[in-house]
């Protein structure tokens, strides 16, 4: 009942006319970036982040502008997987599996319809999921002391490999070097200064902020100038929309079980959408058999993993704004945004700043009936919209993360960072080496730290402090599994992703 | 294209010899660096005070607050000494944050006679607060546990180690004679919250902090407060918490919030912002925002705010050097 309460107090925060304005530039924003094909989520959220400083917005309406960028983005991801057998992002492969047939067969309108409606199912299932889990997760607040937060935070790392990892070595090198930047600054257990060489500017240490910006949007840009991609993603044609309540009806079991798929994967830190699209789909293809027609346009197929991966990214939020351990690359960044906004996620977030997660809450749920209104009666403007040359885009994205940089603490030197951070990042990624470790490696690492010093500093000295409570212990076993299943599961997982889309590609050329 | 110059500059010699004649006069517009990002308490000061100067007509424009973050202070700082010097329609938020890295050099070596220290608007008051099950009912019986064990009770609080909130647990362990002030444990985290939360969950034994950070668990019935470091009780809801010198225990702890100018401002400009300074306190707005914030009555301007200033500088690097943290 209390949480129902608080629901009410969190629409109070999302109706304003202002925050209903940001919700739909987001949403708007984020459709636009999930479809443009190489400019995931996590970069959508990376490049606005200046936007929302220079704009001076308040921490509510900047978190509301970035969440349904978010949410965005998994919606847009879809259209032009639908429609060029390209996938807007990394958790919009699966639908390229069934909605590019679709749209071959001329049910391109159908397609984006049903995906749209699978979407927003899944949103909205999620976030519900997360409005009963998240005030329960945060009821073990106190029970977290700093030998907890260690757990919770080698947690976090263990899990890594879950999120990025194609390579471990690499994995932990990126997260080792975000470590190593994050050491930086004075170190407020002793208040000694730690590699600042007494320049003023750095006693703070490095701004995680400019460096995602620059690590992710700046990256993006030379990568851009690299590959002289000039003109726009090829031209598609839309037809007629011409889709029946039967049409609906048949995928709403398969969205259902969608969501339901993408949201625990969501929860689970390390997992992401990629994997809650992956499981949808390959768990529909099998219960409905041999009957369905998967792989040649089945709109289950669209819809599966659509409910999917947008419950997985609502689910990502659980973990990030209870525990302060991101679910996924994005939550990572959203993470980054509200620790920069003097906002310090974890157990407390709920009690200390209630009026924000709620209407943050409240603006999901909004922003996900916006987004539906949006991409179904408005989807030839997305679609025109892919074919806008990135030569005029980037200039502007650079000008969006430069201003925005520069209007955070009026510092020139904070632009000289950023674009050296963007010159690291396209070195990164030359080099295969992830980013998103790199940044929670910034943001994690000096909290780990701390954490772990508090906890000596309490049992003066003592070890065993690290594993003296039942919760410790539990997370630390979560941890261990993090640590390993990834490595025995997700190459087999990962195999049979590119294993499905391989026979999808040489069954077409059979055509 | 000579002529114009010279022109200009005769034209400006005069304006310059004109404004030394007559009284200060404001210019129409101020600005006001906030040393932190927004949201925090020197953010606070300048968007309050701006706003008080603007209503009240001190000044006829806006006054703009400029956020400069970097080195809890020290980069705004920095600027305000190197770069502004002299510029008169400026003025810098500073609480005792300021005054206390001041102290321990941490501000690239720069002093507090760098710039002209303007007064005070208000302050909030140190409070040593435990866990509502605590063991310890007084100021008295937690310090005389130290006494015997000085490691026996772990302090925690938002402030880096030998940051404000660290100092006021010495300040009053001093005050009540505990010896061997490095020994006592302070565990800092990244806010006052965050610090209480781990005192109730039973972590950590003690906050310290700031006694608006801890109305809120005070009314839960979460924490007791031990003792309060102002010299009287508090008004209002505070009214029900001791003060450390009820228990006998000398230790006043002001968080005083208020403002520096640049270094070569005009005398009258130096009077007129301390008089204005003077002119805020006073005023029914600033009490209501005084009220609606939790700030407790302090005022201290020109002079007395610039001598008070020097002192706590110096106290504080007198402890700092007594517990080990500068040399």
């Amino acid at each position: 009942m209390e949480t129902i309460s608080y629901l009410l107090q969190g629409f109070a925060v999302a109706l304003t006319p202002e925050n209903l304005m940001f919700a739909a530039i987001g949403a708007m924003l984020g459709t636009l970036i999930g479809a443009l094909p190489g400019l995931g989520p996590a970069n959508g959220v990376a490049i606005l982040i200046p936007l929302a400083f220079s704009l001076g917005l308040s921490p509510a309406s900047s978190l509301i502008l970035l969440t349904a960028v978010y949410a965005g983005a998994m919606y847009g991801g879809r259209i032009s997987s639908i429609l060029l057998n390209i996938p807007g992002d990394e958790p919009a492969m699966m639908t390229t599996l069934d909605g590019y047939p679709m749209a071959m067969k001329g049910k391109a309108a159908e397609a984006l319809a049903i995906s749209a409606i699978a979407s927003f199912i899944g949103s909205l299932l999620a976030t519900i999921g997360l409005i009963i889990l998240a005030p329960i997760l945060a009821r073990f607040a106190l029970q977290f002391g700093p030998a907890e937060y260690f757990a919770l935070f080698s947690l976090a790392f263990a899990t890594l490999g879950g999120i990025t990892g194609k390579n471990p070595v690499k994995t932990i090198v990126a997260a080792a070097l975000g470590l190593m930047i994050a050491t930086v600054g004075v170190d407020i257990t002793t208040g000694n200064q730690r590699y600042t060489y007494n320049i003023l500017e750095l006693y703070e240490g490095v701004d995680f902020i400019i460096a995602i910006v620059g690590l992710f949007a700046i990256s993006e840009l030379l990568f851009f100038i690299e590959k002289h991609i000039g003109e726009g993603a090829g031209r598609a044609t839309l037809n007629k929309l011409n889709l029946k309540m039967k049409d609906i009806i048949e995928i709403l079991p398969t969205s259902l079980r969608g969501s339901l798929l993408g949201f625990v994967s969501g929860v689970l830190p390390g997992a992401g959408a990629s994997l809650g699209s992956f499981i949808s789909y390959t768990l529909e293809k099998r219960i409905v058999g041999e009957k369905g027609n998967f792989g040649e346009g089945d709109p289950r197929g669209v819809a599966a993993p659509e409910a999917g991966n947008n419950a997985a990214a609502n689910g990502a939020l659980v973990p990030m704004l209870t525990l302060g351990v991101p679910g996924s690359g994005t939550t990572a960044v959203l993470l980054a945004m509200l620790i920069s906004l003097n906002i310090q996620p974890g157990p407390m977030l709920f009690q200390q700043n209630a009026e924000l997660v709620w209407g943050v809450i409240a603006a999901l749920l909004v922003g996900n009936i916006m987004l539906l209104l949006l991409n179904i009666p408005m989807v030839g403007v997305f679609v025109k919209l892919l074919s806008i040359p990135p030569k005029y885009l980037m200039p502007v994205v650079t000008l969006v993360a430069a201003v925005g940089i520069y209007s955070i603490s009026n510092s020139a030197l904070d632009l000289y960072f950023m674009v050296g951070f963007g010159l690291l990042g396209y070195l990164l990624r030359k080099l295969d080496v992830p980013l998103v470790p790199v940044i929670l490696g910034m943001l994690l690492g000096p909290e780990m730290e701390r954490n772990l010093r508090h906890a000596l500093s309490i049992s003066d000295g003592d070890w065993r402090i690290l594993f003296s409570s039942g919760l410790s212990i539990g997370i630390w076993i979560v941890a261990f599994l993090g640590l390993a299943l990834p490595y025995i599961i997700g190459p087999v997982l990962r195999r049979r992703m590119e294993r499905a889309r391989a026979r999808l590609e040489v069954e077409e050329e059979g055509d | 294209m000579q002529r114009p110059i010279r022109k200009l500059l005769l034209a400006s010699s005069l304006v310059f010899a004109a404004s030394q004649s007559y009284a200060f006069e404001p210019s129409r517009t101020a600005e006001c660096i906030a040393p932190a990002n927004p949201g925090g308490g020197w953010d606070f000061t300048c968007r309050s005070v701006g706003k008080v100067l603007t209503d009240l007509k001190y000044i006829e424009g806006n006054v703009q607050t400029v956020n400069m973050p970097g080195a809890g202070g020290g980069v705004a700082f920095a600027h305000t000494v190197s770069k502004r010097e002299g510029d008169e329609s400026l003025i810098v938020a500073a609480s005792t944050a300021t005054t206390t890295r001041l102290a321990q050099g941490q501000f690239a070596g720069l002093n507090s006679d760098q710039v002209r220290w303007v007064g005070a608007l208000g302050a909030d008051y140190g409070v040593i607060a435990v866990a509502s099950d605590s063991p310890y009912k007084s100021l008295n019986e937690l310090f005389a546990a130290i006494k015997e064990e000085p490691t026996s009770v772990k302090f925690g609080g938002g402030s880096a180690a030998g940051g404000w909130d660290h100092l006021k647990v010495l300040i009053a362990a001093k005050a009540d004679g505990v010896e061997n002030l490095p020994k006592i444990k302070y565990l800092a985290y990244n806010g006052g919250a965050e610090a209480i939360t781990q005192v109730v969950g039973g972590h950590i034994q003690a906050f310290t902090g700031d006694v608006s950070e801890v109305l809120g668990f005070v009314e839960s019935g979460d924490l007791r407060v031990l003792a309060v470091m102002s010299e009287e009780r508090l008004p209002g809801e505070y009214a029900g918490m001791p003060t450390a010198v009820e228990q006998g225990i000398q230790a006043i702890a002001p968080n005083w919030r208020g403002f520096y100018l640049p270094a070569g401002i005009s005398d009258d400009a130096y009077n007129w912002w301390t008089e204005t300074v003077d002119g805020i306190y006073a005023s029914d707005e600033w009490k209501a925002v005084m009220q609606q914030n939790g700030l407790m009555p302090f005022h201290k301007s020109g002079e007395e705010f610039t001598t008070f200033v020097n002192q706590q500088v110096q106290d504080i690097r007198d402890l700092s050097i007594e517990i080990g943290l500068i040399k």
